[in-house]
């Protein structure tokens, strides 16, 4: 008889945790971007297609699909760590294939431009304004670098100029932490011999 | 590397703050070097030595310049907190342990200077009365009411081996005027009232035998010297004193205004045992404490309120120690909650 | 009438007591540095957008000709400070905290200084303000106590009380002390005018109470300017702490209000002007002069000569330098400001800027140089002096693992960059210089992120439009096919209908034959 109340008891205390922790889960649910808009805020935006996807909104649903984090060399080193943090993966040097880029811009010789508009139609982001035999040009401020108007053009007349920022205006204070951020980061706190 | 402004420092630096707190223990160790004699120097002696030691050595373990990193101090200063804390003619590989935990685990393990979440003195003391309770809770009574005073060569004798040169055992000097063992007065009191006892007849007893006024009291007041020297150095903020030694008295108060019978009065509590050494040496301890003002208030009435009801309710004579480390952990929950307000944002 | 000059009864939380060496410099009264054989005038020296040249290389240039003209709303105009020809207009080294180069126009002076100036305005008082602010801008003037911030925009609100800002609570620097001490009258003078333009009924001066003869000098000057005190004029005498001075902070000493976070002085009714500010408005309107010169302290225990002198903008360094007979052999280093806040100038070839109030030609272990920070040990001597009550330690923590979004978190844009919580750190931490590399460095990923949610959307556009431009091509082409088909088929009745007549008309013709045959 004890035996049979202690596992009634137990089964209704069991229903009656579950049920509270059911209600407590959608009652309290947290609201979050999904996955994909998460990735895809982390990713540069260049939409340079280096990644084998057209664009960085695809790469961000690929990612989510299981995808490797390592394609984006405008994201370089630092945004493969954040989609690693984001994520829980391990974070990978970028693909070998792929060359961390530094930030550039398309500038094309204008007075050897035939006015194809081939790169205007390349261009992911509309940067690129003229018309059918009319000279070319790129608003800089709106061109991400991509180098995607380099390969149509027939006459080779632009240039990817890398930005250097380096003058007055861009100029930022060093950041006077020359050690590691953590103790526990770069140094083992018991020193282990790395082999290999 | 490029320098930012400002190109001008205050004439202060962690190794003078170090230097001055050791300097304010001076008072303190000194009355209990008169009180209990050699014990109490062999103590702070090895635990400062072992100290010194073990941060040189893990520092270079670590491979972090050693010479600079021994020159803050700090090490020296966890050495002489738990040199003062240990029982005088406790053995000396109890001392050893304790100060050697206390630097490597407590203090290097977590990143070392600045980074110890908790105080390592305590720690080592802890670690030491939980692992030696018999060794720990061992005190000698002071020495101008014992009934066997101990000199310098029996108290090296028994530091260094355990007993005299005439075949006595510690226990032997611990005898009172009575003839009993007696710990300390708040270990008494505690035994005291666990065997039915009111205070105030354990008052009568303790002052009858003399240790009232006399001893821990004194060593008290040479603490509280101390700690107003660092006060007026300005070393230590009043926050964390005046926030636990209220406590304490307010506590306390309560309790005995309750049932004076049962409850160990605020005076008592606040002369006895390491409650000025913890008020003004251990509970201040930057690293390990609560960093806003509000929040040293509130870290430091913690530590005033658990070290009464620790001493009144818990297992051990003496809470201090239990109490710093409790808080300590609640520091960062403390700081979170206790931010000031920024300029701008006081009034609307 | 209350007593004009009164202590006030207010502070602001922290602060710090840093050695004073004001005595270094305030011993002597005013002198002219002369003119250098070469300025080098900086075109972006103030607070916004810099200037346009508006000179070429060759021309000859007059002291107070305009060679730079404001660009938009927050600038200002820069002139030449001497006569000579202009040699270069090229990026040189500048007076900056990067050390790096900018636009500047390079003048060689001819020693003539022969000058042009404004028309003065004599009864500044029965002139429309919009014409006043315009000389301001005009003359060039920005705010002349390190911020440069154009001072026609900051004299633009009609406020009910001005507050004069004479603390000068920075170690070493000592111009406006002597500035008062030696131009009462004048001073007395500027702040009225300054008083009407903004349409103040009060005015305060706050100022430390290191400045006793100062303080002297500008009650003499009101009991003789305004014996009525008609202005309702007020001395505010401050504690010596610094950063008194911080314009946040003086109006916590003077008002015990604070100014709510993120917004300005304006939002309690308040604007603040420096003094020496106040003195370029009013000599910029009553007798026509621009912005050419300004006081400069001189000191350090490597100069010679020490003091206050009047100097032209864009004097060089190294000019200075020499002037001041600095010892070279003890030099270690040169700082444009105060200890507390200045820079150190890193190419001595850079000329003075409208904010250089102070040159320290440090000798070796006169200013603190160890880098040997230990680690922090949370002491809280940094949370003590902040005059913001900001939690430093915090600050560096994050700031230093670099999490920015806790570092905001924690009011990181609330920090001044006074340096007392470095000044302080037993540990010698470069907290500020943490602070300083965070905000920037929010400040550039913001940048960042915009730009990239910029190029998201576009390219978001762009699909669109194309999907558009498609599912348009795809609906021209069925309309087209349709008009086709339907031509097609219209054609083809059109031809049955033919087919018909012929064949009736074959019929007939045929039936004709027939007849006929």
């Amino acid at each position: 008889m004890n035996t049979l109340m202690a596992v009634v008891l137990l089964v209704l205390l069991a229903a009656l945790f579950g049920a509270l922790l059911g209600y407590a889960a959608v009652r309290f649910k947290v609201e979050s971007d999904p996955i994909v808009e998460q990735i895809d805020n982390i990713l540069p935006q260049t939409q340079c297609g280096q990644c084998g996807y057209p664009g960085c909104r695809p790469y961000a649903e690929a990612i989510a699909n299981g995808d490797e984090i390592n394609k984006c060399p405008p994201g370089g080193e630092a945004g493969v760590k954040a989609l690693a943090d984001l994520l829980g993966r391990e974070p990978k040097p970028l693909d070998e294939s792929l060359e961390e880029s530094v930030p550039k811009v398309a500038v094309i010789r204008e007075d050897e431009c035939i006015g194809c508009t081939k790169c205007i139609q390349a261009c992911p982001v509309d940067a690129i304004v003229g018309a059918a035999k009319l000279m070319h040009t790129v608003i800089a401020d709106e061109c991400t670098g991509c180098d995607l108007c380099v390969p149509p053009c027939p006459v080779d007349c632009i240039d990817m100029i890398p930005l250097t920022n380096n003058d007055l205006h861009h100029w930022q204070w060093p950041n006077p932490n020359s050690e590691p951020h953590s103790p526990f980061e770069s140094e083992q706190i018991i020193p282990v011999k790395q082999v290999s | 590397m490029l320098k930012s402004s400002p190109f001008n420092q205050a004439s202060n630096s962690v190794t003078q703050l170090m230097l001055q707190v050791i300097l304010a223990t001076l008072p303190g160790a000194l009355i209990m070097f008169y009180f209990f004699g050699w014990g109490v120097l062999f103590n702070l002696l090895t635990c400062s030595l072992v100290a010194m030691a073990s941060e040189a050595a893990i520092l270079k373990l670590r491979g972090r310049d050693f010479k600079s990193g021994l020159s803050d101090y700090s090490a020296l200063v966890t050495g002489i907190l738990i040199g003062l804390a240990l029982p005088p003619l406790a053995p000396w590989w109890v001392a050893v342990i304790g100060t050697f935990f206390a630097i490597t685990f407590a203090k290097h393990v977590y990143g070392g200077l600045g980074y110890n979440p908790f105080n390592p003195a305590m720690v080592g003391y802890v670690l030491l009365l939980i692992s030696f309770p018999v060794a720990m809770t061992s005190w000698l009574p002071p020495q101008n009411i014992a009934t066997n005073a101990v000199n310098f060569l029996d108290s090296l004798n028994l530091f260094l081996f355990e007993i005299d040169s005439q075949g006595n055992k510690l226990n032997f000097y611990l005898q009172n005027a009575d003839g009993f063992t007696m710990a300390t007065p708040l270990d008494e009191l505690k035994t005291g009232l666990s065997m039915g006892f009111t205070t105030a007849e354990l008052q009568d007893k303790l002052i009858l035998t003399g240790w009232v006024n006399q001893g821990w009291q004194w060593v008290n007041i040479a603490f509280l010297v101390g700690g107003l020297y660092l006060l007026t150095r300005k070393v230590i903020h009043w926050y964390i004193p005046v926030g636990m030694l209220g406590a304490i008295f307010l506590t306390s108060g309560l309790l005995t205004w309750i049932d004076p019978d049962l409850h160990i009065s605020p005076m008592t509590h606040l002369f006895s045992g390491a409650t000025m050494l913890g008020a003004f040496f251990i509970a201040t301890d930057p690293v390990s404490a609560a960093t806003t003002p509000k929040g040293r208030i509130i870290f430091g009435a913690g530590i005033g309120f658990l070290v009464v009801i620790i001493r009144n309710f818990g297992g051990y004579p003496d809470a201090v120690a239990f109490a710093v480390l409790l808080l300590n952990m609640a520091a960062p929950l403390i700081d979170h909650f206790t931010q000031p307000k920024v300029y701008g944002t006081r009034d609307a | 009438m209350d007593s004009i000059q009164y202590t006030t009864q207010y502070q602001f939380h922290g602060g710090i007591h840093p050695e004073e060496h004001k005595e270094l410099s305030n011993q002597h009264s005013i002198g002219e540095l002369g003119v250098p054989p070469q300025l080098n005038i900086y075109l972006g020296q103030h607070n916004g957008q810099p200037a346009l040249p508006v000179v070429n290389v060759g021309d000859y240039v007059k002291r107070g000709q305009l060679i730079g003209r404001m660009q938009g709303n927050l600038s200002a105009n820069v002139h030449a400070s001497s006569s000579g020809t202009v040699k270069e207009i090229a990026l040189r080294p500048v007076a900056h905290a990067s050390g790096m180069n900018d636009l500047c126009v390079v003048i060689d002076t001819d020693g003539n200084d022969a000058s042009e100036y404004l028309e003065p305005i004599a009864d500044y008082a029965s002139v429309n303000k919009q014409v006043l602010l315009d000389r301001v801008a005009e003359a060039g003037i920005v705010g002349l106590g390190g911020a440069a911030f154009p001072s026609n925009i900051k004299l633009m609100p009609r406020v009910n009380h001005l507050i004069i800002n004479a603390a000068e609570c920075e170690p070493y620097i000592s111009c406006d002390d002597r500035l008062m001490r030696e131009n009462a009258d004048e001073l007395i003078n500027a702040i009225q005018c300054v008083q009407s333009i903004i349409g103040a009924q009060h005015c305060t001066i706050g100022i430390e109470d290191n400045k006793q003869e100062a303080i002297n000098a500008l009650l003499l000057a009101i009991e003789k300017q305004d014996p009525n005190n008609n202005s309702h004029f007020q001395i505010c005498v401050v504690p010596t702490k610094y950063p008194s001075g911080g314009e946040k902070q003086l109006i916590e000493l003077i008002t015990g209000k604070q100014v709510p976070a993120q917004q300005l002085p304006l939002a309690l009714g308040i604007i603040m002007h420096n003094v020496a500010t106040a003195l370029a408005v009013y000599r910029a309107i009553t007798k026509g002069e621009v912005l050419t010169q300004r006081l400069m302290t001189i000191t350090g225990k490597a100069a010679t000569i020490r003091g206050n002198f009047w100097t032209r903008i864009g004097t060089p360094f190294d000019w200075i330098l020499e002037q001041a007979k600095v010892n070279t052999q003890v030099l270690d280093r040169v700082i444009m400001g105060g200890p507390m806040m200045g820079f150190e100038i890193q190419k001595l070839d850079s000329g003075t800027v409208k904010s250089t109030n102070c040159t320290i030609f440090a000798e070796t272990n006169e200013l603190a140089t160890s880098n040997n920070s230990l680690p922090c040990i949370r002491c809280g001597l940094c949370a003590d002096a902040c005059p913001v009550s900001l939690l430093p330690q915090q600050l560096y923590w994050h700031s230093k693992s670099e999490e920015f979004n806790k570092a905001e978190h924690y009011n990181l844009f609330d920090c001044i960059e006074c340096g007392a919580c470095s000044y302080v750190c037993p540990s010698n931490i470069p907290l500020v210089q943490y602070y300083r590399f965070a905000k920037n460095e929010i400040v550039r990923q913001s940048d960042e992120k915009a730009k990239a949610s910029h190029a998201r959307e576009r390219h978001e556009f762009r699909e669109l439009r194309l999907q558009r431009e498609k599912a348009e091509r795809a609906e021209r082409h069925r309309k087209a096919a349709e008009a086709r088909k339907k031509a097609a088929m219209q054609k083809g009745e059109a031809d049955e209908k033919k087919a018909t007549i012929a064949d009736a008309v074959a019929r007939a013709k045929a039936r004709k034959q027939q007849s006929k045959d």
